[in-house]
């Protein structure tokens, strides 16, 4: 674990590069994160990250499916947004841990 | 020594050549992973795994109760060879199987193969088992990209860290 400034703020993350505590996050931490990934957020992004965060924090399990049928985005365009990793990257941008789940 | 640098795998073949349930849901667990960790995979249905992509059949598969001894009663107590010979009892089986995976958001055959494809997954049928069983190709469900020979699935090794799993 390491503690990291990101966008002005300090963060802790763990060897995996993900957030270990999420209230710690704002949307300009994600924009950092993001150009780690290359990636450029837009809306869309956000919409997925606010969703991720709004599940996480009702305590479900996430999933490709659960994403996928949320209605904001289908899971051909999550593949799009946050490309070699619709999962892994879109919740490391959102502060959340790595899924756990196999699907 | 060196150190050695850790290198991810960037392609994989899948090659699923049974059609019980259990063997299908493997090879698709496994496909759609790899898309997810952004691998590059390609299925190859073969044998009787063809079954996961013949559109009538693909959402009915069935896990064997006869010849299983891995196969237990709810409770844990071993499931006896005879019981699951009856009939009715290989269906039940098999649905209460989906059930159980349906809670943990696995979803169905079809909608499995949509989930790989959408990330970039591609499903072939073996040439040879699907003349074998006389198949046409509107038997088969919108996933298959392609029926293809060994060699043509052998051609697809063609980066420098593809791995090849035979389920």
């Amino acid at each position: 674990m390491a503690t990291q400034t990101i966008a002005g703020k300090e963060v802790d993350l763990n060897e995996d590069g993900y957030l270990t505590d999420h209230t710690q996050w704002n949307e300009a931490i994600a924009k950092e994160l993001a150009k780690e990934e290359g990636i450029e957020l837009t809306d869309e992004h956000m919409k997925v990250l606010n969703y991720l965060r709004e599940k996480y924090a009702e305590g479900e399990s996430l999933s490709i499916r659960k994403v996928g049928k949320s209605g904001i985005v289908d899971i051909k365009g999550l593949y799009k947004l946050f490309p070699g990793g619709p999962l892994k990257i879109s919740s490391r941008l959102a502060g959340i841990p790595k899924p756990q789940s196999c699907v | 020594m060196a150190k050695e640098e850790k290198r991810k795998l960037d392609k994989v073949l899948i090659i699923c050549s049974k059609g019980n349930l259990e063997d299908v849901y493997a090879a698709l667990v496994m496909a759609n992973g790899a898309v997810m960790e952004g691998i590059e995979a390609k299925l190859f249905f073969t044998f009787f795994g063809l079954d996961a992509l013949i559109s009538k059949r693909q959402n009915k598969l069935k896990t064997a109760t006869v010849g299983n001894p891995a196969m237990r009663m709810p409770g844990g107590a071993p499931f006896p060879t005879l019981l699951g010979a009856l009939p009715g009892v290989e269906a039940g089986v098999s649905s209460m199987m989906k059930k159980q995976m349906e809670e943990l958001d696995v979803p169905p055959v079809d909608e499995f193969l949509d989930m790989i494809t959408a990330g970039g997954g591609e499903v072939f049928a073996c040439q040879m088992a699907f003349d074998m069983f006389k198949l046409k190709r509107e038997d088969l469900s919108e996933h298959v990209k392609d029926v293809i020979t060994v060699g043509q699935l052998y051609e697809m090794v063609d980066t420098d860290n593809t791995q090849i799993v035979f389920t």
